[in-house]
């Protein structure tokens, strides 16, 4: 039963980081590889928060927050400025600097050797512990975070950035600052992505600088792009699929030194064999292919 | 007093001459056609005038303030608006939709209002969507308003970005060539639409290759050639004057 739990309460978090970066790259056609960075931030925030100074959970979240909100923008403002391709390097450069730095500060972060024993959440006096507990935190933010994005895309603010994903010049003959509402979206996937970071360190109560690499911006894609760019709904289904897949995979009886690698296959293969056939994912409405777009 | 100044606009390409101290102004009221060769600087002029190319050197006075060096989202809101030769809508938004982006001001569009002052933004909102649908049924795509603008008909296309202008509130509306390769009657309906804006009080310059679509609605030509001015007029005198004539045999 707790192996179920724990399952729900990764796709939980998965849903997370997905829609933050559906806005971001689903809605506005921005793509970042750097999300596993931002969800890097709110972890060590959450974790350090609790374990240095002691502070409760939800002061913690908010500073993780703030401080992801920031990096975004630091990372944003003048990446944003450069086209297409160059942003998604830029990124992939804050990617790889956030991990060196979670990795190479020991005295800080504790490097290679990680964050063990982070404290869990305590709400309003309640102590979150148990995995029900746990899945029910997790299950409230989720259901908060997609309810703010789907606020925000179903509002005219949304309207601009669909007009920025599929023709940024006309966005800006039609009067749109272009570079503030892509700043703007970039800085909210960051502050939601952090979100998850904060439940993942406090539920695991371990972490360690692995866990935020490339590789896991690369599985967020995944989420996004197999899902459904540009729909909300395909984040929650993709954030499912993804979790369930490798998990199935364990049933199959290979063995664990196996099974590792062939997960990093499925995902590759599926990511390509999605790219060529159903660029839209399963329910999305936006594909990366330059082709396709209008 | 003119609405719109431009003096000695220079821009290169290259060492392509788009604009070599190009000059003209535009009174309010009036509709101004922009001819010449193809690479005679035309859509150049407008790019700089929208500020989407920064100009190399000359001034650009629009009810007689400066906008060079303005960004392009807020000229479009100090109220130029233009359409663009190639096509620009956004073909997986409604026609409705299309419209609706271009309103400026819409608190709906501050992420803080999205969320803290929702109702006002709705209210705003609601307001904005009977204009659109009022804006369009009166240029007679009332029928297409919830199709996607990709639906529509290339003619059609070109009479949508026009009720963009419209929305968005300009004053000054510049058409990059808004009837080339469109079927007829759908130039009859364009060209009415242009002839009318005048007296609501717009002004408009237009590219155009189509002499006939110029001399019906064009109070004034100016034709240009290698980035400048070669002369303005009446289209009969401009279609007369023997540097037109030459620069088209060349």
């Amino acid at each position: 039963m707790d192996y179920l739990l724990h399952i729900l309460i990764l796709i939980g978090i998965y849903v997370i980081l997905s829609l933050s970066l559906n806005l971001i790259a689903g809605y506005t056609g921005i793509l970042s590889i750097a999300h596993a960075a931002f969800y890097g931030v709110g972890a060590y925030v959450a974790a350090l928060m609790a374990l240095k100074l002691g502070t409760p959970f939800l002061a913690n979240v908010i500073c993780a927050i703030i401080l992801s909100g920031l990096l975004g923008a630091l990372v944003g403002i003048p990446s944003l400025r450069i086209r297409d391709d160059y942003f998604v390097i830029a990124t992939f450069a804050f990617q790889v600097i956030t991990f060196s730095v979670l990795n190479n500060w020991v005295s800080f972060t504790s490097g290679p050797m990680g964050l063990p024993g982070i404290p869990q959440p305590r709400i309003f006096g309640l102590q979150v512990s148990s995995h029900w507990q746990f899945l029910v935190l997790v299950g409230i933010c989720a259901i908060l975070v997609f309810l703010a994005a789907r606020r925000i895309v179903e509002s005219p603010f949304g309207r601009v950035l669909k007009a920025i994903r599929e023709d940024e010049v006309f966005a800006l003959a039609a009067g749109k600052n272009v570079a503030a509402y892509k700043v703007l979206v970039f800085v909210i996937g960051a502050a939601m992505a952090s979100v998850a970071g904060a439940l993942y360190a406090t539920y695991i109560t371990f972490i360690d600088p692995t866990s935020f690499t490339v590789m896991e911006s690369i599985f967020i894609i995944s989420i996004v792009i197999i899902g459904g760019a540009g729909n909300l709904w395909g984040s929650v289904l993709g954030a499912a699929v993804l979790v369930i897949l490798p998990e199935a995979l364990r049933f199959v009886g290979l063995p664990s030194s196996v099974a590792a690698n062939v997960r990093q296959i499925i995902y590759g293969a599926l990511l390509v064999a999605f790219m060529m056939w159903r660029p839209q994912g399963f329910i999305g409405e936006y594909t990366f292919r330059k082709g396709d777009q209008g | 007093m003119s609405l719109l100044v431009c003096e000695g606009l220079t821009k290169n390409f290259d060492g392509v001459k788009a604009l070599s101290s190009f000059s003209c102004a535009v009174k309010q009221g009036e509709i101004v056609g922009l001819i010449g060769p193809n690479g005679a600087g035309k859509t150049t002029l407008f790019n700089v005038l929208t500020g989407f190319i920064p100009a190399e050197s000359g001034t650009v006075l629009f009810r007689g303030k400066e906008i060079i060096g303005k960004p392009a989202h807020k000229i479009t809101r100090l109220g130029i608006a233009r359409t663009f030769q190639i096509l620009r809508l956004i073909k997986r938004l409604t026609v409705l939709d299309n419209s609706l982006l271009c309103y400026q001001h819409q608190p709906g569009e501050r992420l803080g209002n999205v969320f803290f002052r929702s109702r006002q933004s709705a209210r705003h909102e609601a307001a904005n969507r009977e204009k659109a649908a009022a804006l369009i049924k009166q240029y007679g795509l009332g029928d297409k308003l919830h199709d996607l603008a990709d639906a529509l008909s290339y003619g059609q296309q070109k009479l949508l970005s026009l009720v963009c202008c419209l929305a968005a509130g300009a004053d000054l509306i510049l058409l990059d060539e808004p009837v080339a390769g469109i079927a007829p009657e759908m130039i009859e309906k364009i060209l009415d639409v242009i002839k009318g804006l005048p007296a609501q009080g717009k002004t408009v310059i237009l590219i155009e290759h189509n002499m006939d679509a110029i001399s019906r609605v064009c109070d004034r030509v100016i034709f240009m050639d290698a980035g400048a001015k070669v002369c303005e007029g009446s289209v009969d005198d401009v279609r007369n004057d023997p540097r037109v004539i030459e620069a088209y045999l060349d």
